[in-house]
């Protein structure tokens, strides 16, 4: 499956890093390398409020196939969202379905997973979730 | 000389080699705070105001002292002490039972924590704010404007600005909001750790503080507020121990303060609220200490590039917000935080003053007994680091 193949293809590059800066400088590089948003959708509409920092979701769908467009105020959190669009965009939304959230967890980061509201990544997981749900059931 | 290290009277750093400058959102705590409420649980874990037995008058009679202790700490009475699940509850109560079927308006100053806007809002109240000048001190005759304008209103302050330390001066502002005939609460949250607070002195109707901020558990906070007043409150709660007699017809309840105590209470908490005042008694020179770092801190944070401060006012208590042009405040507090320095970003809970900024957020330095030059120094350390790999 893509999306499991793209997680672990994350994990391995991380678990190359001794020095957790080194890993965040990483991160941090991969935020600069994610496609621009359109403007159209960095709206309200399409904002996922975190405490600490935004976070813009346009979710869409092509020919059956799920689309992920996001972008972030915070680098560190634009470099994650570069990671969940590589993983989730452009995938069938049936292995989406199928790809345990947990699977995140390899990665490392609390900053997707936690339960808090602070940075709006995990409120990303979950709408991808949904809309992938929400695809499927519609087939 | 050897200077005493606090941090020596805490567990947490002995367990971590943590550089915690959080203490706005909670201090941490002394053992001997943890000792007396592991105590209660495990020598004489009791109900109180109920059980008569041994073990019961025991817990009752902690209870009753900390309320005392509590109320002496402040210049009140032990009857002027209503116990609260910490600052933000006991605004809600004076909101609910005593503010909302008397006032239609309540002033704030635009430095206001949510705990001290939202409670209002809920009871339908209309909120009116003080202007301030560019260092975020409050406009004195832009508040007597204010409490000419609305002869209805009701005044609820903080004392110290949660998000840029600013104390505001409560007690001239108590005095001319009684000149108009205005009542007013003073939230303590941020102040009650770092300053000598005499309510009596102040001339406060009501004055909110919480434990956790100051050295004690979560949970537990209390309310001060005028006997006279207190008298005027409906409850708040119903339920066992604020009642003096209950039928199925009809209610009598106690006076002040048990009327505010519906329930079991949080007793351990309100021992270890009354341990760790007992603790800040202690302390010697607490406003120097902390008027010694802030400068330390501000000194040494100047130096970094493209920093930005909000306020250049001198009046301000061991809290400190700021931003470095063009990164922003979660990225550095995630650098921080990998690098073992705990401290708080975004809005603070105080989004009004950040929109009046035109900012979404700052990163926050807040100190506490424990604190050192040192602990500084490595903050400052990491951040230069965090600035280098965001830049």
């Amino acid at each position: 499956m893509k999306t499991l193949q793209k997680i672990n293809e994350f994990k391995n590059q991380l678990d190359f890093f001794d020095d957790v800066m080194d890993k965040y400088e990483y991160i941090i590089d991969l935020g600069k390398k994610l496609p621009k948003i359109d403007p159209l959708y960095k709206t309200d509409t399409y904002l996922l409020r975190g405490c600490q920092s935004k976070v813009w979701l346009h979710l869409y769908e092509k020919e059956g196939v799920l689309f992920v467009e996001a972008s972030s105020d915070a680098f560190i959190v634009k470099g994650l969202i570069y990671m969940l669009v590589e993983i989730y965009s452009n995938t069938d939304p049936k292995e989406v379905v199928q790809t345990q959230v947990k699977e995140l967890e390899k990665l490392g980061f609390v900053e997707i997973l936690s339960q808090g509201r602070q940075n709006g990544l995990h409120a990303m997981v979950d709408k991808i979730y949904a809309f992938a749900k929400d695809l499927q059931d519609a087939k | 000389m050897q200077t005493y290290n606090y941090k020596d009277d805490f567990e947490f750093f002995k367990n971590t080699n943590i550089v915690y400058l959080d203490s706005a959102a909670t201090s941490q705590k002394p053992k001997i705070v943890l000792d007396v409420m592991q105590l209660y649980y495990t020598s004489y874990c009791s109900n109180i105001h109920r059980s008569s037995h041994e073990t019961g008058d025991k817990a009752t009679r902690m209870y009753e002292d900390s309320r005392q202790y509590i109320a002496k700490y402040i210049g009140a009475d032990s009857k002027e002490i209503v116990f609260s699940r910490g600052t933000t509850e006991a605004i809600n109560l004076v909101a609910q039972s005593y503010v909302k079927e008397r006032f239609d308006t309540v002033i704030l100053t635009q430095l206001e924590h949510h705990s001290n806007i939202v409670p209002w809002q809920l009871q339908g109240l209309e909120i009116k704010t003080i202007e301030m000048d560019k260092d975020l001190n409050i406009d004195l005759d832009a508040f007597k404007e204010l409490l000419k304008k609305n002869p209805n209103a009701f005044v609820s302050i903080t004392h110290v600005s949660n998000s840029f330390g600013i104390i505001n001066p409560v007690k001239q502002l108590i005095n001319i909001a009684h000149s108009f005939g205005a009542k007013v609460l003073v939230d303590g949250a941020q102040a009650i750790a770092h300053l000598k607070v005499d309510v009596k002195d102040l001339d406060a109707d009501f004055y909110a503080f919480s434990a956790h901020k100051a050295y004690g558990p979560t949970g537990i906070g209390a309310l001060y507020g005028k006997y006279e007043e207190l008298l005027k409150m409906k409850p708040y709660q119903g339920g066992g121990s604020m009642i003096e007699d209950v039928s199925f017809e009809r209610s009598m309840y106690l006076d002040p303060p048990l009327r505010f105590e519906a329930g079991t209470q949080a007793i351990s908490e309100v021992i270890g609220f009354a341990q760790a005042l007992k603790y800040l008694s202690h302390l010697k020179g607490v406003e120097d200490k902390d008027k010694e770092l802030m400068a330390f801190a501000k000194e040494h944070l100047a130096t970094i590039p493209r920093i930005i401060f909000y306020t250049q006012a001198t009046n301000l208590l061991a809290n400190l917000s700021f931003n470095i042009q063009g990164i922003h405040h979660s990225d550095i507090g995630t650098l921080l935080s990998k690098q073992n320095i705990m401290l708080r970003t975004g809005h603070h809970c105080a989004m009004p003053i950040m929109k009046k900024l035109n900012i979404e957020g700052t990163v926050r330095i807040s100190f506490a007994i424990y604190n050192t030059k040192e602990d500084i120094l490595r903050c400052i350390k990491a951040l230069k680091k965090a600035v280098e790999v965001l830049s």
